[in-house]
């Protein structure tokens, strides 16, 4: 027994000791990780596999929201942010970032009502910011009714679904109905997360489409790949330009088409409600957010890497879940930000 | 490790018995070291978050206490309706489990025949043992779906009631506070259940017996007799229960609806200090980051006052039984 | 009222709270088929190879290998740290602090942290080293399975100080006399007869403290954070099952919530084998001591 014990212990302290000394011999981290926006994560996990099945590079993207995204590359704990709310020169200037877009994409009014299949329903921004606000709270309401004059809309209470955690595309939803509805401005605003009215709160993208499909009569936004992914009924959206557009790769590029990248400090530009006749009202750009200085250089050196294989590489993998690859030009512009703004 | 060797070396026993007298003190003082970790883990984990928390703490006080209006878009925050949902959702979690824990204690000790005991005891028990993510994916993906089918039912009857017929309006989500407070109580039906069994077997049989001979039924010796005797660690029990309840997280989080709502009915969506902080905290910078660790800190400061109380009322018992 | 009527209130009380007690014991146990029933059978039903070959990077054409060894690896680091010390402070508090005030307040304060809300330990594992780690090295080390295996740690703590504590006071005093009077130092005493009487008790509770802490989410949520990619690095930022089946259940997609329930299963399969298994430890150990 003496002898057992003895062997326990020994065994616990060279246990102790091997755990310690991994520590020791290699104290710096093997991965590269990312964290931030939802919106982007199905593409985003797409080109990491692809990445490391054909570099061995393992690019660690955790979907934890825009706003988490922010924070974290704030703190300096990830490699890169993703977040599909740019920020502001000041902020990016005191943290020593830089930011520039990787993909961009469409959100969608999300439904599940028995009876209305996926893309029927036509909803333009003052109803949506309407039923956001709790005033329209039954499906058969007049102003649904009136855009909607065919369908058949149940006489049900509609249960609003927003994010719980602080997200992009939340500020290009609150972005885009502050700028239809003074109402909306004044009461709620625009941010990756607001005070919400009314509704339920689902976690990332994944989280609003899971309660979406689950509870009937619901209302939400998301990215159109989960929609579509996922075969959640969607909305057609009144545009700017007084057109009932639907939600397809096409109308999302007519409204990237009518950004001005060029004269855009940082890339500092939101599309949502763009002027377009084609123009899908709430199409909405991902940045990447990186350190200028990074702290460490080799793991940065690779996510450039892996955002220039995306560019190069990863279109036709954005375009099978419905983003819109980011034009020619504009990578070159990107590129041209690298090697003026990020020391390395 | 200091080796005590048994060969027959010629030692002085002067020596031998210094040497035994300073090996015991080392290893006194690293058992109390250790001991005092424990200490520590508990202390750290109060000052650390209410380090965390000072900002919103020290800076807001009490209207940090009192606001429902938890906005990021003007980074101002007030606990009242985490709190709310905190309160609310345990309090059904009670309501509901200390009644059918009480069935199952005094099922346990006083009627099922004694082969029943152990297996049917062991499998309650067993509700313990299950991951709470594991309640949360069944909440989510069954028993959401379930209660939204009874939801309708429910408003229909309860909901035409008088003054407590608002509890029970509103739209059948299946999510809300009453169905994650139905899932807190068979989250702590065990912990209730099981010491309220233990304390009922502590009862001396010749109290019970006596009971009996005056031609009591097996109810009113539990009631009458039982229950007096064991009053104090019972409620403990609960608040054992409760503690539990306070500062669950992932079963919540899935079933809640995560919105910063105070309503009057329990059908709707809300929010509790635990999902909150699990949904916001990795996302969280300056104030934001401080109320959630403020709400951590007092999240730790009830429940620490809770379990306080459970371990007062059960030592009673204890010391009764001369313990 | 009449003697009679009197008598057949009581029993038909009777009746009723007896039936009311089957009811409540019957529902509690329906819960309990009803919850593993659902776990079983939609975990059984997705149950490939692939899950243990896989990663999660691939999502729903991937597994949950990375996932179950972040998970093993992180149990096995937290109970490298808890058991030695969880068991040195319980015998503390049995044989040393037995009486004394400051054991009666560990002894209490443990008891505390036994059910104190864990995600309150996360934070607390964030506060102390995460945050620390990352301003330390400059963001390269910050979450990582070491700081999510301290932070399961603190849960398994309790637990095994609890369980030493008690069942270092089942051995017999007699034990400890007799020890004593043939001129053994205390230490010695503790630690070769002591210890080795009350083994099996203790290792009961170091199986409950890794059913406990092998199911824990929130704990993991900041400090481990999670990983699409394998790593058995500790400082590396680290995927878990618990953690993967949260992200996995959150998600619409019908694929992702098989893999999740499947990881589901193979985690209550785990923390049940090892209840079951302490209480077959213990209900020996109760055996050899009445």
């Amino acid at each position: 027994m003496l002898t057992s014990h003895k062997s326990s212990i020994r065994f616990a302290v060279a246990a102790a000791f091997a755990v310690a000394s991994t520590f020791a011999m290699s104290a710096q981290a093997t991965d590269i990780t990312g964290a931030g926006s939802s919106f982007v994560y199905p593409v985003v996990s797409k080109w990491s596999a692809a990445y490391a099945q054909k570099t061995g590079n393992q690019i660690n993207y955790q979907s934890i929201g825009s706003g988490g995204g922010i924070a974290q590359i704030k703190a300096g704990t990830v490699d890169f942010g993703a977040s599909d709310m740019p920020l502001d020169e000041a902020t990016l200037d005191k943290f020593g970032l830089g930011q520039f877009p990787d993909v961009i994409g469409g959100i969608v009014p999300a439904f599940n009502i028995d009876g209305v299949a996926p893309g029927k329903m036509v909803l333009d921004g003052t109803t949506l910011a309407d039923i956001y606000l709790g005033k329209i709270t039954k499906w058969n309401d007049p102003a649904i009714v009136k855009l909607n004059p065919k369908l058949k809309l149940p006489a049900a209470a509609i249960t609003v679904v927003h994010r719980s955690d602080g997200s992009g595309t939340t500020f290009n939803f609150s972005d885009y109905l502050s700028k239809i509805s003074p109402e909306w401005k004044a009461k709620v605003g625009e941010g990756t997360a607001v005070q919400w009215p009314v509704g339920i709160g689902g976690k990332g993208n994944e989280g609003v489409s899971a309660y979406i499909k689950q509870i009937k009569n619901s209302i939400g936004y998301v990215e159109y790949a989960y929609a579509y992914q996922n075969h959640i009924g969607y909305a057609v959206m009144k545009n700017a330009a007084g057109n009932v557009v639907e939600p397809t790769i096409a109308n999302f590029q007519a409204a990237a088409d009518t950004a001005d990248w060029k004269d855009s400090k940082n890339f500092n530009l939101v599309m949502t409600n763009a002027p377009g006749a084609k123009a899908w009202p709430i199409t909405a750009t991902s940045w990447v957010i990186m350190y200028k200085q990074p702290k460490n250089v080799a793991n940065a050196k690779v996510a450039f890497d892996f955002f220039k294989w995306a560019y190069e590489h990863g279109q036709d993998q954005a375009r099978s879940l419905y983003y819109v690859p980011l034009p020619p030009s504009l990578v070159q512009q990107i590129e041209t930000y690298w090697k003026n703004e990020y020391k390395m | 490790m200091p080796v005590i060797s048994a060969e027959p070396i010629a030692r002085d026993n002067e020596q031998r018995s210094r040497e035994d007298a300073r090996h015991d003190r080392i290893f006194r003082r690293v058992l109390k070291f250790c001991a005092l970790l424990v200490l520590a883990a508990l202390l750290g984990a109060a000052l650390s978050t209410l380090w965390g928390g000072r900002e919103v703490l020290f800076g807001d006080g009490l209207r940090f206490l009192l606001s429902d209006s938890w906005n990021p878009v003007d980074d101002k925050y007030g606990a009242l309706a985490p709190i709310f949902g905190t309160l609310v959702t345990s309090l059904i979690a009670l309501v509901l489990a200390v009644p059918v824990s009480f069935g199952i204690a005094l099922f346990l000790t006083e009627i099922a025949p004694a082969w029943m005991r152990g297996p049917v005891g062991a499998a309650i028990e067993l509700l313990a043992g299950i991951p709470s993510i594991i309640y949360g994916m069944w909440g989510l993906f069954v028993f959401v779906p379930f209660m939204s089918s009874i939801e309708p039912a429910l408003s229909n009857t309860l909901g035409n009631i008088p003054l407590i017929g608002k509890l029970f309006q509103g739209p059948p989500l299946g999510l809300g506070l009453l169905t994650a407070g139905i899932v807190l109580a068979v989250m702590i039906l065990p912990f209730i259940s099981s010491v309220m069994r233990e304390v009922f077997q502590t009862v001396p049989t010749r109290l019970k017996e006596s009971s009996y001979a005056l031609g009591s039924t097996t109810w009113e010796v539990l009631w009458d007799i039982v229950l007096p005797y064991t009053r104090s660690a019972v409620i403990g029990g609960i608040f054992l229960g409760l503690g539990r309840a306070l500062g669950e997280t992932m079963a919540v989080t899935f079933v809640l609806g995560n919105s910063y709502n105070i309503t009057s009915s329990l059908l709707m969506p809300g929010t509790t200090i635990s999902s909150s902080i699990a949904n916001e905290f990795n996302e969280a910078v300056g104030m934001h980051r401080s109320a959630l660790i403020a709400l951590g800190f007092l999240l730790f400061v009830v429940t620490f006052v809770v379990l306080l109380i459970a371990r007062l009322m059960l030592r009673q018992l204890a010391k009764r039984e001369g313990k | 009222m009449s003697a009679n009527s009197i008598y057949a209130r009581r029993r038909i009380t009777n009746v009723l709270a007896m039936l009311f007690s089957g009811c409540a014991t019957a529902l509690g146990l329906l819960f309990l088929v009803w919850i593993l029933w659902v776990t079983a059978s939609n975990g059984l039903h997705s149950i490939h190879l692939s899950l243990f070959t896989k990663i999660t990077a691939y999502a729903d054409q991937g597994g949950l290998s990375n996932a179950i060894v972040g998970s093993l690896l992180m149990d096995l680091m937290a109970m490298l740290m808890c058991v030695p010390i969880g068991v040195l402070a319980g015998t503390y508090l049995a044989e040393y602090a037995n009486i004394s005030k400051l054991g009666a307040s560990i002894r209490f304060l443990n008891d505390i942290l036994l059910s104190a809300p864990s995600i309150v330990l996360g934070l607390f594992v964030y506060v102390i080293i995460v945050l620390p780690m990352s301003n330390l090295t400059h963001g390269s080390i910050s979450f990582s399975g070491f700081a999510g295996s301290v932070a399961l740690a603190l849960i398994g703590l309790p637990v095994i100080v609890r369980t030493t504590d008690e069942m270092l006071q089942l051995v017999p005093g007699t034990l400890r006399e007799a020890a004593l009077s043939l001129g053994v130092p205390q230490w010695k005493l503790t630690v070769q007869v002591l210890m080795r009487a009350a083994s099996s008790g203790i290792l009961t509770g170091v199986l409950l403290a890794l059913a406990r802490l092998a199911g824990e989410t929130a704990p993991l949520l900041f400090t481990a954070f999670g990983n699409n990619f394998m790593t058995v690095h500790p400082l590396d930022k680290m995927a878990s099952l618990p953690a993967a089946i949260y992200q996995y259940t959150n998600d619409p997609s019908p694929a992702l919530h098989s893999i999740a329930w499947a990881g589901a299963l193979l985690i209550t399969l785990f923390v049940l084998a090892l209840s079951l298994l302490s209480r077959l430890l213990f209900s020996r150990k109760k055996v050899r001591y009445e």
